[in-house]
């Protein structure tokens, strides 16, 4: 019995690609983003646009928004440089030091990415209020983190920790022992070599972990609305002030704070990632 | 029969990456495609396969037009550079694939499929390792398995990409001999690729030799070598001492003294000389009719002396058998006298 | 892991620096999850149970469960077409297509729970043709459903697409000269090769689909009972000072995080290669 199948040509029209299944999967891609994702997004664009200049400049540059964004904006980027620091220590060790635990401590690292947001907030809330383990002493020396944009800073600290961790452990992991080597035979002190031969590469990989954690940051709502004290001007973050214009059907107002929000946070992303590029060309990638 | 190309073209944006080739492929016949990396031979086999699609151009496989043919219509079998073995199946799986995935009415009942598949894992010698993952097999070993599984299917056409070039030398050149013997059992249709031209002479009945998408010449081994049809294919096939030279009427002289070497249906002008290391007669420095050249050094590779000449300005590299220079008394800084037992004239770039 | 030559195995420097990293992760990341079970269990195990038990935590989890059972499958099956056209074709725009996907990533949950208010909402664009026709969008489950799928289209994309890439298209192109048609190559030669980074994706849409917060509580409307998903319900018993309460619903959550990254580990360290293409490669 021949083994040999002959088959009948396919049809007329001739396949434009090899492999199946290009034009339904494609099309039912871009079928569900346009529904899900870009069609909502594009809405409140629009809806946002409808509020005209002048309410939306009013809205803007109102105390309370200002405040907001303020708050927002300017404690993410303070959480974000903390945990450029702490990440960049913790992923050393990670990185360059073997002790028991090791592996234990790395697992830990992920545990924000793991938590829900409700979860955390609660918890750091219970954790740093005045009655709380590391809240109550310090409020005996008169230090309130709770309820306070220092809870806020808590909170995002321990929301952004990972970004930077992950995001630098594979770049030292990479790092030329050799090159640390030579620097040392030619006479360079440890400080030296971490300065000029160890954080040239690394420091771009903490940059970029830090604006992952940034971004984060910004929009974070679930793990700050429990710690911060929400009090407007002071303690409220944008994110609060979006639900309070939608609570009050003022969908025009929400959409312009949550436009603003998004711009101002792929501004200052794109800005950090120019940054990056001309610093990447300047030193020869 | 076999396969026949018509001015087939094929771009890449803005390369070409095959322009306009043509090609009549005997039923039956090895053919080798050769040429260095961006040639197009690549390219051209995965436009016979299906994997590709031609801009222009006509492909007959077997005598039915295939141009318009999914691969699996075309009856051929392929097997890729770097093996594509389906990574979670076992070596019996792999091999029983092409079979297992037929339409129901046509697919052959189990027990069928599954001798032959103990049939072609026989063929390709790998008895014993059916179930072994393509993991746990060695890279030559993984080729076989390859083949056994383009062969499962009946192809009428065969097409290896690069067959053994992820192979270190000892293991390539024995599975080049039994690839030969395969073909020679089997009689199908073989084309493969490669970029090396050892493995190609050796093994080819024909070799079409490619440059930038174009044929550059076409034929047994033998002649592609002796009778090279442009200084590409002289080139790319071994080494070569490239000499300036004048064409006066029919005749190529080089240097003052003038070596004569015929150069046939040549317009007069410079041109350059094509010499063969092996092709380089040496005889005392004087000798009439040898150019004078002086030895720089010489190095010995296993039976081979390998001789770096300097003639006026061009350094020519010569072979020859060690009685020859003990002969000459030859030692570095020497005079010695060459002439060329054959030299083919190309022009100019 | 190689000692650290920089500093010159100075011994007093590492276990300072070692000390230091453990301190401040167990500050800051440890610290809290310890406090979820403490608290949760801070009455005892009845309370505990008692809490977990309640009527409207036993709606909640069957809340959470629903929409995670709409959400999930539907992006896995969006997430393996994605990954298809992306992985495995070339074509115009494909970059733009890789961000778009990405998109739900970088949005704040607030903003995605809020979009389909803005569409569905009583005041929405479709507001009054839903109200006549009387479909309940937002306050409702449609309404979960749509944000839990916003926040989490991108997770099994994510990780196929560079699984597919690395794995690029040989093993495919081999069946289709064999015979094989679409289904069958993507079934017997390209699952198979994905089940692992599939698995993880698939884990990872699901801790983040049962444990949305932001995006949920925009569009839930918190009605009892009917529109609360578990994190949902954490957050009303710690506003009614329920702590215990409130903790042992989110031991729930805590739980189901870290068996995610207990899974996760696992998986990393049996299937790594195949789970993404490493860094070195």
């Amino acid at each position: 019995m021949s083994l040999r199948a002959d088959v009948t040509p396919a049809a007329s029209a001739r396949p434009n690609r090899v492999l199946p299944g290009f034009a339904p999967t494609l099309g039912l891609t871009l079928f569900y983003l346009s529904l899900l994702v870009i069609l909502p997004l594009a809405a409140l664009a629009v809806e946002a646009a409808g509020i005209g200049p002048v309410r939306a400049l009013d809205l803007l540059l109102s105390p309370r928004v200002a405040a907001a964004f303020r708050v927002s904006f300017g404690i993410a980027s303070l959480a974000a440089l903390a945990n450029g620091g702490i990440g960049l220590l913790v992923a050393w060790v990670l990185v360059r030091y073997d002790f028991p635990g090791r592996r234990l401590m790395d697992a830990i690292v992920d545990l924000p990415f793991a938590l829900p947001t409700a979860v955390a907030g609660i918890a750091l809330t219970s954790l740093y209020a005045n009655t709380g383990w590391i809240g109550g002493p310090l409020a005996k020396a008169g230090v309130a983190i709770a309820f306070t944009p220092l809870g806020i800073f808590v909170a995002l600290l321990f929301v952004g920790l990972p970004y930077v961790i992950r995001t630098v452990q594979p770049v030292i992991a990479d790092l030329e022992p050799e090159a640390e080597d030579a620097a040392l035979t030619l006479g360079a002190s440890s400080w030296q070599t971490f300065r000029r031969v160890i954080a040239p590469p690394v420091l771009p990989a903490v940059l970029t972990g830090m604006a992952l954690a940034f971004a984060r940051g910004v929009g974070e709502y679930g793990s700050v609305i429990f710690i911060a004290g929400n009090l407007p001007g002071v303690s409220e973050i944008v994110p609060l002030l979006i639900v309070v214009h939608l609570e009050q059907f003022d969908y025009a107002g929400a959409a312009m704070l949550a436009t603003a929000m998004l711009a101002a946070s792929f501004a200052i992303l794109l800005l950090i990632n120019l940054l990056q590029a001309w610093n990447r060309k300047r030193h020869g990638g | 029969m076999g396969i026949e190309l018509r001015g087939l073209t094929k771009r890449y944006n803005r390369t070409v990456a095959v322009d306009s080739v043509s090609l009549d492929v005997h039923q039956g016949e090895l053919l080798a495609l050769l040429g260095p990396s961006g040639s197009g031979k690549t390219t051209l086999l995965r436009l016979i396969a299906g994997l590709e699609r031609a801009e222009s151009g006509g492909l007959l496989i077997a005598g039915r037009d295939a141009a318009a043919l999914p691969p699996r219509a075309r009856g051929i079998g392929f097997v890729f550079q770097h093996y594509a073995l389906f990574r979670h199946m076992t070596v019996a799986d792999n091999i029983a694939f092409g079979l297992e995935v037929r339409p129901r009415q046509i697919r052959p009942p189990r027990a069928i499929i599954a001798k032959r598949v103990h049939e072609l894992i026989s063929l390709v010698q790998l008895d014993g390792f059916s179930e072994r993952f393509p993991a746990q097999l060695s890279g030559g070993q993984r080729q076989r398995v390859a083949l056994a599984r383009a062969l499962a299917v009946e192809p009428r056409v065969l097409l290896l990409d690069e067959p053994f070039g992820a192979l270190d030398a000892k293991v390539r050149v024995e599975l080049r001999h039994w690839l030969r013997g395969l073909h020679e059992r089997l009689g199908l249709n073989t084309l493969f690729v490669t970029h090396d031209q050892e493995e190609a002479l050796e093994l080819a009945d024909r070799v079409a030799i490619l440059n930038a998408g174009r044929i550059e010449q076409l034929g047994p081994p033998r002649e592609v070598y002796d009778r090279p049809a442009s200084a590409f294919v002289m080139e790319f096939l071994g080494e070569v001492n490239r000499l300036p030279c004048r064409v006066t009427g029919g005749e190529a002289h080089i240097g003052a003294v003038g070596l004569r070497l015929v150069a046939p249906s040549f317009a007069d002008g410079e041109a350059l000389a094509y010499v063969r290391p092996h092709e380089i007669e040496l005889l005392p420095l004087g000798t009439q009719g040898s150019l004078p050249a002086r030895l720089r050094s010489l190095s010995i590779i296993g039976p081979r002396t390998r001789l770096h000449l300097e003639q006026g300005d061009t350094i020519i590299e010569a072979d020859a058998d060690r009685t020859a220079v003990d002969a000459l008394g030859l030692v570095p800084g020497g005079g010695v006298g060459i002439r060329f037992q054959t030299a083919r004239i190309f022009p100019r770039h | 892991m190689a000692a650290d030559r920089a500093l010159g195995g100075n011994h007093a420097a590492r276990a300072l620096l070692i000390l230091a990293a453990l301190g401040l992760l167990g500050l800051l990341l440890v610290l809290p999850l310890v406090l979820v079970f403490s608290e949760a269990l801070a009455r005892g195990i009845r309370a505990y149970g008692a809490a977990l038990t309640a009527p409207d935590t036993l709606a909640a989890i069957r809340l959470t469960l629903i929409v995670a059972a709409i959400a999930v499958p539907v992006n896995t099956a969006f997430g393996v077409a994605a990954a298809w056209c992306i992985a495995k074709f070339d074509f115009a725009g494909k970059s733009v297509l890789t961000t778009v996907v990405d998109l739900p990533f970088s949005v704040s949950p607030v903003i995605a729970g809020m979009v389909f208010v803005l569409l569905f909402g009583a005041q929405g664009w479709f507001g009054p043709f839903l109200a006549r026709h009387g479909i309940k969008i937002v306050f409702a489950l449609p309404g979960l459903v749509l944000a839990t799928l916003f926040v989490t289209v991108p997770f099994v994309a994510r990780q196929l697409i560079p699984l597919m890439q690395h794995q690029g298209r040989d093993e495919e192109e081999a069946a289709i000269v064999l015979g094989a048609r679409g289904w069958q190559t993507f079934w017997r030669v390209t699952l198979p090769n994905i089940r692992w980074g599939l698995l993880y994706g698939v884990l990872l849409c699901n801790a983040r689909a049962m444990g949305e917060f932001g995006a949920v509580s925009v569009i839930s409307g918190h009605i009892l009972g009917a529109t609360v998903t578990v994190p949902l319900q954490v957050e009303i018993l710690y506003n009614d000072y329920d702590i215990v309460g409130a903790f042992a619903v989110a031991s729930l959550l805590a739980s189901l995080g870290l068996v995610t990254l207990a899974v996760k580990r696992v998986m990393e360290w049996r299937y790594g290669a195949q789970l993404a293409p490493s860094r070195s490669e």
